[in-house]
């Protein structure tokens, strides 16, 4: 759904509908910005919403599906991160803040996507941190609650990428979708070198070589990062291009590209962690 | 003289699908309008003392080759000159970096081919390489500035393929904020002075950034007719 489009056409029928949804003085900063919670509350988010009361239409669903996918993911995160930082003696006292800083933007993540989808919203899944034993350990040892942060973090970067596809051009929804990617990102930049100043070999970005796609140390969480050694881009081999001296190597050309991932392999990931209703 | 509202008309620009277009300040309003009746259709090319970006999904590339260009340079200079006290820990940290920024930099190279701008030369001079807290200071604010160019910029593509390649990026400049913030001040890689009350990272304009990246070049500047930069 391109946004413009949608104005464009209602515009048609009905002159003043973009003065209806935003006066003209404040177009210009809503457009430009997702600044703020008042730019937000400005916004006429619930387009679907919108549209069946204005005009008796509906939108169609594949931006829904995409802002539901990472409302579930969402959930999830929040629920780990909330769930952790409640247990009396996992989290060390210097690393709290770290976890105060994350949990705090997924459940503010968990609400802006809900009030972009409205009534279109799902509700949240009964989640198994443990997902079904294989992390059993998961809210009593801070090791495991570390590298189960990390592969949640990881695997939200690549989810996000691999839906920015089904939203191209959409000024609004792709632009909040990126936003909320880069800081899924930092988180997972920061849980590393908050694993890496335990002792833990591990780096900010997910790294790699030729026969090890999975940096991480633990197979079990193999899935998060399948094709995350992929060195070729846009038919570019990043390995054939300079680098300061020499040719770039093949650890910096994994390094500088973060994967995608399908949502269907990422709901397989995730779905351990959902418990059966 | 024509008034504003005379030169919107003429060029048949009505000004509620003008606001469509409009990025930020009455400047860059009064700006698009002169130059409005331009209709030439370029790619990168040198126009006196700048470079042009072109149009279409080249500018956006074109504006995502400059700023790696951009970091790639002020990481190497980071390298090659390393701060008083840097740890063994931060120089291979920064060390990646700086791969991975001649990474990014050299594929939009190789991507762009001959739609290409051309090499820029930087202008670090507000920078001290030989103290820890200007270096680090400048990367932080290369890597949101980055982070932001590319969240920004992302609606404009029309490639899907293009938009996924600067989705791969973004989030690995994402990481490097995330990183040198935690440098400068452990748990500070994303503190409120760059993620919003709904836990949103920067998103800019070009017309916003690239009057920032041009303070970090000497000699050509970078203009953009097709993304309203002039």
């Amino acid at each position: 759904m391109n946004l413009f489009n949608v104005i464009d056409e209602i515009q048609q029928v009905d002159p003043e509908f973009q003065d209806r949804i935003s006066p003209r003085r404040d177009a210009i900063k809503n457009m430009s910005s997702f600044g703020t919670k008042i730019a937000v509350a400005a916004l006429p988010f619930a387009f679907t919403t919108l549209f069946r009361k204005a005009y008796g239409q509906t939108a169609t669903s594949s931006v829904n599906d995409v802002l539901n996918f990472a409302l579930t993911l969402e959930y999830l995160e929040a629920y780990f991160y909330n769930q952790g930082l409640a247990q009396a003696n996992l989290i060390p006292a210097g690393d709290k803040g770290y976890f105060t800083t994350v949990a705090g933007h997924e459940n503010a993540h968990v609400a802006f996507l809900k009030s972009v989808l409205g009534s279109a919203a799902v509700t949240s899944p009964t989640f198994d941190l443990t997902a079904k034993g294989t992390f059993a350990d998961v809210l009593t040892n801070y090791n495991t609650y570390l590298a189960v942060a990390e592969t949640f973090e990881d695997t939200g970067v690549r989810a996000y990428k691999g839906q920015a596809g089904n939203l191209l051009g959409n000024q609004v929804v792709l632009t909040a979708a990126l936003q909320i990617h880069a800081v899924e990102a930092r988180h997972a930049s920061a849980i590393r070198y908050l694993r890496a100043s335990k002792g833990v070999s591990i780096k900010p970005w997910i790294s790699g070589s030729a026969t090890v796609f999975n940096d991480t140390g633990i197979a079990a969480v193999n899935a998060s990062y399948a094709g995350e050694n992929n060195t070729v881009q846009g038919g570019v081999d990043i390995t054939t291009l300079n680098a300061v001296s020499g040719k770039t190597s093949i650890t910096a050309a994994i390094e500088a590209f973060d994967e995608p991932l399908d949502k269907a392999s990422v709901l397989a990931i995730v779905s351990p962690f959902i418990k059966a209703s | 003289m024509k008034t504003l509202t005379d030169n919107l008309q003429s060029e048949g620009m009505a000004r509620r699908q003008f606001l469509r277009y409009a990025g930020t300040g009455a400047a860059v309003m009064a700006g698009v309008l002169t130059m409005a009746s331009c209709s030439k259709d370029h790619s990168a090319t040198v126009v006196n003392d700048h470079v042009d970006l072109g149009s279409g999904d080249i500018a956006i590339l074109n504006y995502a080759y400059a700023l790696e260009q951009l970091e790639a340079a002020f990481y190497t200079q980071v390298a090659a000159t390393p701060y008083s006290g840097i740890t063994t820990y931060e120089s291979a940290l920064l060390t990646d970096i700086r791969d991975h920024e001649v990474a990014h930099r050299e594929f939009f190279k190789a991507a762009l081919a001959g739609n290409a701008i051309p090499g820029l030369t930087p202008n670090f001079s507000t920078i001290n390489f030989t103290d820890r807290t200007s270096v680090l200071g400048a990367a932080k604010a290369f890597e949101d500035l980055g982070v932001s160019a590319y969240n920004g910029a992302g609606y404009m593509i029309k490639d899907v393929n293009y938009l996924a390649l600067a989705g791969k990026i973004v989030s690995v400049e994402a990481r490097h904020a995330s990183l040198i913030r935690n440098l400068i001040a452990p748990g500070s890689f994303a503190d409120s002075t760059v993620i919003d009350a709904n836990g949103l990272d920067g998103a800019k304009s070009p017309q916003q950034v690239v009057p920032i990246a041009n303070t970090y070049l000497s000699g050509k500047k970078i203009l953009a007719p097709s993304l309203g930069i002039f």
